[in-house]
């Protein structure tokens, strides 16, 4: 992106003068009513983090009761309740609120616009978030616990369970009512609030990959919430959708899951792309290699999303030609993927490197997401998957997606942006220091469990044969050390925000997009109220 | 520096793997011991080395450039972009060797479908949580008994030092002869499940009210083990899956012996129990297949698992009594046990439930349960 701003005088004396101003309330009034996309940003931010938290103690409790054979600490029915929730809080409460805010505080920033195009709309979508995620945790304490089915929801286990499972889906309609709003919202901005000048093709590749994954949301949240409306109907209302005894079919709800399912991974995937194509040309001096090859794979990465889901369905039984149909697709992905790739590390390639957080983060993204892109490619082989599918392989496969990739590119974009958004610059040396053990911590939790799923391990399981024993020793003492490390983040984030060092308006020599190169830092309250001009 | 941290990362996850060799952890694909898990294993280990080929060409880029064009050795960026040979060749390329590894994989998956003309034809079926095994085609024809978990509750709950196949073994295993091509069917009573076999390269989904089908041909005898791999509720990882692949001759007597123990274990619904016999007869039919829901004390783990404890159920007509544990009730993991346990075993249980936890409601004879099988 090589947007040439002129800077407009006018535009900062007006930040400054109403620097100040937080709309008509204060104290907690402020949060609920606002309608600023900063604030609003910000509280995406801190509500993904405490279900990071809330996500990560569930996962610790996963670690902890596998940590030898035997049971010691939950029963199998509680363990299965926090598998369950563990997936959905991380991937619904955690990761994509914090991408989406992520995007309140950017887009307007990085187009040139004031606001969201809806701003009261962006209010709604974020105080819906804290009603599901409620309804989520309280399902623990309704009778018979939260639902012990996995994240995926496989009908018709779903049917047996207690009151937990209902609370769980409103909390999913609820999650995806949001989601939707918030996407709706982004496609309006970015399409009509761009400052003039500010061509789509000029368009920062963080801001492209979110239109990209606003319009996937819009189409894939809905299915989800077919599916889940028919479980629900199916537990109470005499349907039998996957019931076979009335004509209907398990794994007809599979299909369904699935068709949201894989577009979601990519809706998790693809702003963490965006913000990694911001964090490399910045800290490598360097224009992002290929632009517009990158909107092309972005887009073909999106549209391929939607005819592969059935990789996840090998065992099902279904016939021969659809295992190949869906195999061909699915590893067709591989070639924009592999497009993405090339381009940052090309970027790399005679730029001029430094290697502050944020760009230890991208390399850590880089380097761990391919290494979970390969073995994407691995599990879309329909006679490797069956050998593999259901085990620790898979666990494996996609925390190197997720953590590895959603979660690494989230601290790089916090680190590289929170300058911008406090004003205050974080502590380098804990920032390097959170890199390191967050990168040694996660292999270790995670790589080896690779083998453990190679030699044989079921994943969902409570208690394990005695082979697998010291891979999973290693993964739990990995785990615990991840989780540890992350308290070092907040604690870098707090002491940022009370007393990090005041921040330059560009931090980073070679960060070049509008929040950069034409705002104050920190950012004012109100910003482009009068748009930039772009030459 | 940086870089030189990471590599030695690299070098001790490395020295890790090979420790693990020394040490027999395993952490490999367990040794084929059919045609279709060798090709799996070759498939795999050609496609691995095309990745690390990628990611060692890939990377090698990526930490040369880390090394070599950082601004404290003063290299300053040069500012090129867009290159529309080389967009087209990393486009290409890749596709290319797609096509290279999808050729050997797709002769794998035909062969991996074709289930035609076995020798034997054997019916899963899930059950939560234990696996019911029928052989409907081929030598043994009509044998038909349930496979369930034989590690005792001691070990799993720690009381008891853990057994060298702990959560691996089961009171019947699947006895199938080496060297013939056994088709598998399966399906599932409850809930999805997944019938799993490693060491054949054989796993299929277990859909309630549908049949699917694959097969194995086992090129070796001995014990095989694994366990159910779909989620299927609270004793998910409980249902463990042992195949026994014996030689053609051991196969033909141990189809004869469990025929003929079959014919002697034979009980007659008919027969008038006393209360004792009966009672302790149903204390083990309920440690084998109650205990894991309603728990040892009858107390269950309510709401979802009831409690039988001064249940209504329990406590009042033995007609009611019957009907649940017949048909089971549907929408909860309450099995209807009518289709496994013979009258006399449900009789028994029956008893003892009635007889048990503080209850006191009387007996049921086997020939009541068989009177109310509808």
């Amino acid at each position: 992106m090589s947007a040439v701003v002129h800077g407009d005088d006018h535009e900062h004396d007006h930040g400054h003068e109403h620097g100040g101003h937080h709309g008509p309330y204060g104290g907690i009034m402020r949060w609920i009513t606002t309608t600023n996309h900063k604030d609003i940003g910000t509280l995406y931010l801190w509500f993904s983090f405490i279900m990071f938290l809330v996500g990560g103690i569930m996962a610790l409790a996963i670690r902890l009761e596998l940590f030898e054979p035997g049971i010691q600490f939950f029963n199998p029915d509680l363990f299965n309740q926090f598998i369950t929730m563990h997936g959905l809080i991380m991937v619904f409460g955690a990761i994509m609120p914090a991408f989406v805010g992520f995007a309140n505080w950017q887009i307007p920033m990085m187009i040139g616009a004031p606001d969201m195009a809806f701003a009261r709309l962006n209010n709604w979508s974020f105080w819906l978030l804290p009603f599901a995620a409620s309804l989520l945790v309280l399902s623990f304490f309704m009778p018979g616990g939260a639902p012990g089915v996995g994240w995926t929801m496989y009908s018709p286990l779903t049917v047996q369970m207690g009151m937990g499972m209902d609370f769980t889906i409103f909390a999913v309609h609820i999650l995806g009512m949001s989601s939707i709003l918030g996407s709706i919202n982004i496609i309006t901005t970015i399409l009509n609030m761009r400052a003039p000048g500010m061509t789509m093709m000029r368009l920062p590749m963080f801001v492209w990959t979110w239109l990209i994954t606003a319009y996937l949301l819009v189409a894939a949240m809905p299915v989800l919430a077919g599916a889940v409306t028919m479980t629900l109907t199916d537990r109470h209302f005499g349907t039998t959708f996957f019931n076979a005894a009335g004509g209907g079919d398990p794994v007809l709800y599979q299909h369904i899951f699935w068709f949201f399912g894989h577009p979601e991974v990519y809706i998790i995937a693809l702003p963490a792309f965006g913000v990694i194509s911001q964090v490399i040309p910045a800290f490598s001096r360097k224009p992002l290699f290929g632009y517009a090859s990158m909107v092309y794979a972005t887009s073909a990465i999106a549209i391929l999303s939607f005819i592969v889901w059935a990789h996840h369905m090998y065992t099902v039984g279904m016939p021969v030609t659809g295992q190949l149909f869906f195999m061909y697709a699915t590893t067709l992905i591989a070639v924009p993927t592999g497009v993405k790739v090339f381009n940052w590390v090309s970027t790399m390639w005679k730029g001029s490197l430094t290697f502050e957080t944020p760009m230890l983060f991208a390399l850590g993204f880089l380097f761990l997401f391919t290494l979970g892109g390969f073995t994407g490619l691995v599990l879309s082989l329909v006679p490797l998957d069956i050998q593999l599918h259901d085990t620790y392989y898979v666990v494996a496969h996609f925390h190197y997606v997720m953590v590895a990739g959603a979660l690494f590119s989230a601290f790089a974009g916090i680190y590289f942006w929170l300058p911008k958004w406090t004003g205050k610059m974080y502590d380098e040396k804990l920032g390097q220091i959170h890199f390191w053990l967050t990168l040694i911590f996660f292999n270790m939790i995670f790589f080896v469990q690779h083998f453990l799923g190679m030699a044989g391990m079921p994943r969902r399981i409570p208690d394990y044969p005695l082979m697998f024993e010291t891979w999973n020793k290693i993964s739990s003492i990995g785990a615990f050390g991840f989780g540890l490390t992350q308290l070092l983040f907040l604690y870098i984030v707090l002491k940022t925000i009370r007393s990090g060092a005041p921040a330059p308006q560009k931090p980073w020599e070679g960060a070049d997009s509008l929040e950069w190169t034409h705002l104050p830092t920190p950012a004012p309250y109100h910003t482009f109220e009068t748009p930039p001009v772009l030459k | 520096m940086r870089g030189s941290r990471l590599l030695g990362l690299i070098a001790g996850l490395a020295g890790l793997v090979a420790a693990t060799s020394a040490f027999a952890i395993p952490w490999y694909f367990q040794t084929p011991g059919s045609q279709l898990a060798r090709d799996i294993d070759h498939l795999h280990q050609y496609v691995m080395w095309l990745i690390i080929v990628i990611f060692v060409g890939v990377f090698g880029f990526m930490f040369w450039a880390v090394y070599a064009h950082r601004k404290s050795k003063g290299h300053v960026a040069e500012q090129f972009h867009e290159n529309t040979t080389v967009e087209i060749l990393w486009t290409i390329i890749p596709a290319i060797i797609l096509v290279v590894i999808a050729w050997p994989v797709t002769k794998v998956v035909i062969a991996q479908k074709d289930t035609s003309s076995p020798d034997l034809t054997i019916k899963v079926t899930g059950y939560q949580w234990k696996w019911g095994y029928d052989y409907i085609k081929g030598e043994g024809e009509g044998i038909s008994f349930v496979s369930m978990l034989a590690t005792p509750r001691e070990q799993i709950e720690g009381r008891a030092p853990k057994g060298e196949h702990y959560l691996l073994e089961v009171d019947n295993e699947l006895v199938v002869p080496v060297g013939k091509k056994v088709r598998i069917i399966t399906t599932a009573a409850d809930v999805v499940h997944s019938w799993w076999v490693p060491v054949f390269g054989a796993k299929q989904d277990a859909i309630p009210g549908f049949l699917r089908d694959m097969w194995f041909r086992p090129e070796v005898t001995g014990t095989f083990r694994s366990q159910c791999v779909e989620l299927c509720g609270k004793e998910h990882g409980f249902m463990p899956i042992v195949v026994r692949v014996v030689s053609q001759e051991d196969y033909t007597k141990w189809v004869g012996d469990f025929k003929k123990a079959q014919l002697a274990q034979a009980e007659d619904p008919n027969k008038k129990w006393e209360a004792k016999d009966l009672i302790a007869r149903g204390e083990k039919v309920y440690g084998a297949n109650c205990v894991a829901c309603h728990q040892a004390t009858g107390k269950g783990m309510p709401p979802a698992f009831p409690a039988l404890a001064g249940s209504k159920i329990v406590n009042g007509p033995k007609e009611g009594h019957m009907d649940i544990v017949l048909n089971g009730k549907p929408g909860t993991a309450m099995a209807p046990w009518g289709k496994q346990l013979s009258d006399t075993e449900i009789a028994a249980v029956i008893s003892y439930e009635r007889n048990s936890f503080g209850n006191k409601s009387g007996i049921v004879q086997p020939a009541e349960v068989k009177a109310r099988r509808k």
